[in-house]
């Protein structure tokens, strides 16, 4: 376990730097950010003189050696365009973004799976071909299109739901948090269904095929044969042997989730880290760029880990060392 | 009466080309404390009749016609519900693979307190109580610790006997087991057998015990009903049916079967069987492309040995760590030596695990041996292993494996996979001519003439291993190594693969190093043997020194479990 636990670590830091690296090199043909800086006016000494405070005259192993070691301690620098610590903008952003795709992939995850179970047990009832026709149109949708079309109706048309922004949120330190009002659950309700529905339908059709491929097992089968109600074998047998292959995908997907809620912040104007991301993009706003690339892959590398270990709790057959407990 | 009686079933599987029926007009019967044997081969229907007595044929498996009694009750015509009821509790069932019978995420106790439970209702403490008794019964030592582990803690023989306890945990009246010891080491075969058999009589269970091997029949079973083609051939006493068969099919069946008694040079032909071309009539070998342009210039030593291995190692590491110290290895090959001379068969017997594939598959360079050499027509081979100068080496050296169903790749016609090693190791030059050696070769192990433009999955088990067969020839190598080649393969279909193999090897003095756990086929295939165990080689002697006279307590210990045919006629 220790030596799995350091050699996962040493792997992690690998990929983040890898990370950085790349990033930081894209960065160098996003634009040159002191054009956004300062107005029309200004000198070429100004902006030289600006430039050169800024470091950006460094060479690049300087300026990418500077990043990694203030990174290292938390520090991002300033925004280039908000004028305070990127640190600061992004916690701010951060619980916007936490809460819509908190409650996305439990929304996919407590939609997903029962469904995926229900039509694996009933695999040809109306319903489970319903949902299979209706999941085509989940997997094929883009996130975007999703969106807008759930905006025309349920903004547009019936007027139930406001269609952008958190509504009211209550701060809880340094926590804001939608959920603990009215018109804060109202408008989370249609951004979080949009970014839930890929997955939602992702995971329903990958808990299916694999409860399926287990339903034909031996051991399903000799558990019938020892009369078992069929509750006991479809949820007490097949379901947990299900779920280990599952739990990869979620955790990959749990990634993705927040990934993706660029999109769909856009289209809902949910102020959150993918709309700071967004305009640091149309700003040149690079540290806010690096800090947010660096967060979102420690985020991946952190679940990943956190898969591996989890795996290693459910599956009896595996300990994390790779060789086989033998009683 | 009968405590189970089928009369007159058919069991069908409606599709959209019409009812396929698996099993057609049979009437069985077991009575209390007696085992009856339904043997036959693969596709006989067999299995299928198990399945219906205990109502789980896969769907839309159907029995649809004739009726299933059990203790003087129509069972076939139950509602489910009350199917689900007979099952585990009237009849119990056994599975013929322990490593895939279990839940593998539950410990034993979890599956066994649950089906106790359900059966006979003595709550959590009780069902436990009994839990362990039951493991204790079917033999399995220190149950109260071994209760609390998962399946894959235990040896495949005693996941079955877990298996066991768990089909007995309903205390059930007719127990079908279904092919219980196939996926077994000879020696655990033999303790569950008698385990089986014990149980039947102290608790007077009816048993159907389904099987394709004629050695477990003669060994427990008190009546066999032989099976072919959906069709019951034969029902009598096991004596009468080995001893005297009365059906043709019966007849020809047990002359497959290799004879651990004495060596015979050839299996008589099973005529009964379809899928075989016999055509011998075609071409005289020594005179084809075959014969002629193999490749002689390497010498063999002047004994005339053409491989020899010297102190092989070989090891894999089961553990790993940070710190080498902790680190754990496995020796699967231990100090091995043996050499083996042109035209000869050289077997290696031995349970699994016992390194005996490993060993071929150092030979072939598909592994690196840890120590050792291997020395093959004058040239070490092992520690060279993918540089050019190796290559026609290699070249006189073939395998055929054992799973005739994973060692042919089923994206490409047969066409292709017999002609890959011609065009690797450039041996024609041209298409046309590579095209005429895949029809020869094809024509050689007996596949009939439309054969290279289908896929492998067109064909069963048998003819896949001709084309495995044929593809170890397209090279024209001087070396075969089999590695168990018929251990997946019905009997009679061993029995011809066996026969191709003896004719090939006269034909063009091939030598093999022929690989298995069947000490029967070994003992008609092999002028040498060596017996393994653990990694290392026990006892190297003549085959027939090593079935008359064997000198190591294992190989004794071996013999006698081999499951005694002697009322064969």
């Amino acid at each position: 376990m220790f030596s799995f636990l350091v050699k996962r670590l040493l792997q992690s830091v690998v990929v983040l730097v890898a990370v950085a690296l790349i990033a930081f090199s894209l960065f160098k043909f996003v634009g040159d950010p002191i054009n956004n800086m300062v107005g029309q006016d200004t000198t070429l000494e100004e902006r030289e003189a600006l430039r050169e405070s800024l470091g950006l005259n460094d060479p690049f192993h300087q300026q990418f050696y500077n990043f990694m070691v203030n990174a290292a301690v938390g520090d991002f620098g300033i925004s280039y365009r908000h004028k305070v610590p990127v640190s600061d903008l992004i916690a701010e952003r951060a619980p916007a973004t936490l809460e819509l795709s908190i409650i996305s992939a439990l929304l996919s995850i407590f939609i997903g799976i029962p469904m995926g179970v229900y039509t694996a047990i009933n695999r040809s009832g109306f319903l489970s071909r319903s949902f299979m026709t209706v999941s085509l149109v989940g997997i094929s949708l883009p996130t975007f299109l999703i969106g807008i079309l759930f905006i025309f109706f349920f903004g547009v048309i019936l007027r139930w739901l406001p269609t952008f922004g958190r509504g009211e949120v209550v701060a809880l330190g340094w926590w804001t948090t939608g959920l603990l009002t009215w018109s804060g659950i109202k408008s989370l309700i249609l951004p979080s269904i949009t970014l839930a529905l890929f997955q939602m339908t992702l995971i329903m059709r990958l808990v299916r095929t694999e409860m399926l491929e287990v339903l034909c097992t031996d051991y399903i089968k000799f558990a019938r044969a020892r009369g078992l109600h069929e509750r006991a074998v479809n949820f007490g047998h097949a379901l947990k042997n299900t779920l280990i292959p599952v739990i990869t995908i979620i955790g990959l997907q749990l990634g993705l989730v927040m990934a993706f809620a660029i999109i769909t912040e856009t289209v809902f104007q949910w102020p959150g880290m993918g709309m700071l991301f967004i305009q640091a993009i149309e700003e040149v706003d690079v540290p806010v760029m690096a800090a947010y690339l660096m967060m979102i892959s420690l985020i991946f590398v952190a679940i990943n880990l956190l898969v591996d270990i989890l795996y290693a709790f459910v599956d009896p057959r595996l300990t994390i060392d790779g060789g086989s407990k033998h009683g | 009466m009968h405590l189970l009686e089928t009369k007159n079933i058919s069991i069908g599987f409606p599709s959209r080309h019409g009812m396929f029926v698996a099993v057609k007009d049979v009437s069985i019967n077991v009575s209390k404390g007696e085992i009856l044997g339904v043997v036959g081969e693969s596709g006989a229907g067999k299995s299928t009749i198990g399945n219906a007595i205990i109502s789980l044929l896969e769907p839309p498996g159907k029995v649809i016609e004739g009726e299933v009694w059990f203790n003087g009750d129509r069972i076939d015509n139950l509602s489910s519900e009350e199917k689900r009821r007979l099952r585990g509790r009237k009849i119990g069932m056994i599975f013929q693979d322990p490593q895939t019978s279990l839940d593998p995420l539950k410990t034993i106790k979890q599956q066994l307190v649950e089906t106790i439970d359900l059966h006979l209702r003595l709550g959590r403490k009780g069902s436990e109580q009994r839990a362990i008794e039951l493991l204790e019964q079917v033999g399995i030592p220190d149950p109260e610790l071994r209760i609390n582990h998962y399946p894959h803690q235990f040896s495949g023989g005693m996941r079955q006997r877990v298996v066991i306890a768990l089909a007995l945990s309903g205390e059930p009246e007719l127990i079908i087991a279904d092919e219980p010891t196939t996926a077994l080491d000879v020696s655990v075969q033999k303790q569950i057998l008698d385990l089986m058999r014990k149980l039947c009589i102290e608790k007077n269970v009816g048993m159907i015990l389904v099987t394709h091997d004629m050695g477990v029949i003669a060994e427990v079973t008190d009546r066999v009903a032989v099976m072919y083609n959906s069709k019951l051939m034969e029902l009598g006493d096991t004596k009468q049916i080995l001893g005297n068969p009365q059906h043709e099919y019966t007849k020809s069946l047990i002359s497959a079967i290799p004879r651990p008694d004495k060596r015979i040079e050839r299996f008589p032909l099973v005529t009964y069987i379809e899928d075989v071309v016999e055509s011998t009539d075609a071409f005289n070998i020594s005179e084809h492309w075959l014969g002629q342009s193999r490749d002689f210039s390497m010498q063999t030593a002047n004994d005339g040995t053409i491989l020899e291995v010297k102190d092989l190692c070989m090891r894999f590491q089961t553990t790993n760590s940070l710190f080498k110290s902790k680190r754990k290895f496995l020796d699967a090959v231990k100090d091995v030596n043996f050499s083996i001379k042109e035209g000869e068969t050289f077997g290696i017997v031995g349970e699994s695990g016992s390194g005996k594939s490993t060993i071929a598959r150092m030979v072939t360079g598909l592994y690196k041996p840890h120590s050792g050499s291997v020395n093959f027509l004058g040239k070490e081979i092992s520690s060279i292993n993918h540089t050019p100068e190796v290559l026609p080496y290699r070249r006189q050296m073939q395998m055929v494996f054992q799973d005739p169903f994973s060692s042919l790749n089923s994206r490409m016609k047969v066409m292709d996979i017999v002609a890959e090693p011609i065009i690797f190791h450039k041996l024609a030059s041209s298409k046309d001519e590579v095209r005429q050696i895949v029809l020869d070769l094809l024509k050689l192990v007996g596949m009939s003439d439309d054969a290279h433009i289908k896929y492998p999955h067109q064909f069963s088990g048998g003819q896949r291993q001709r084309i495995s067969i044929a593809r170890a020839l397209a090279t024209r190598p001087r070396f075969l190594i089999c590695d168990e080649p018929t251990s997946a393969l019905d009997v009679s279909v061993q029995a011809q693969i066996l026969n191709l193999l003896k004719d090939l090897q006269q034909e063009l003095n091939l030598t093999m190093l022929f690989i298995s756990h069947d000490l029967p086929v070994i003992r008609q295939m092999c002028d040498t043997v060596a017996v393994m165990q653990h990694g290392q080689m026990l006892e190297l002697s003549q085959t027939e020194q090593l079935f008359e006279n064997p000198q190591h307590e294992y190989s004794k210990h071996l013999l006698g479990l081999m499951p005694k045919l002697n009322m064969l006629s």
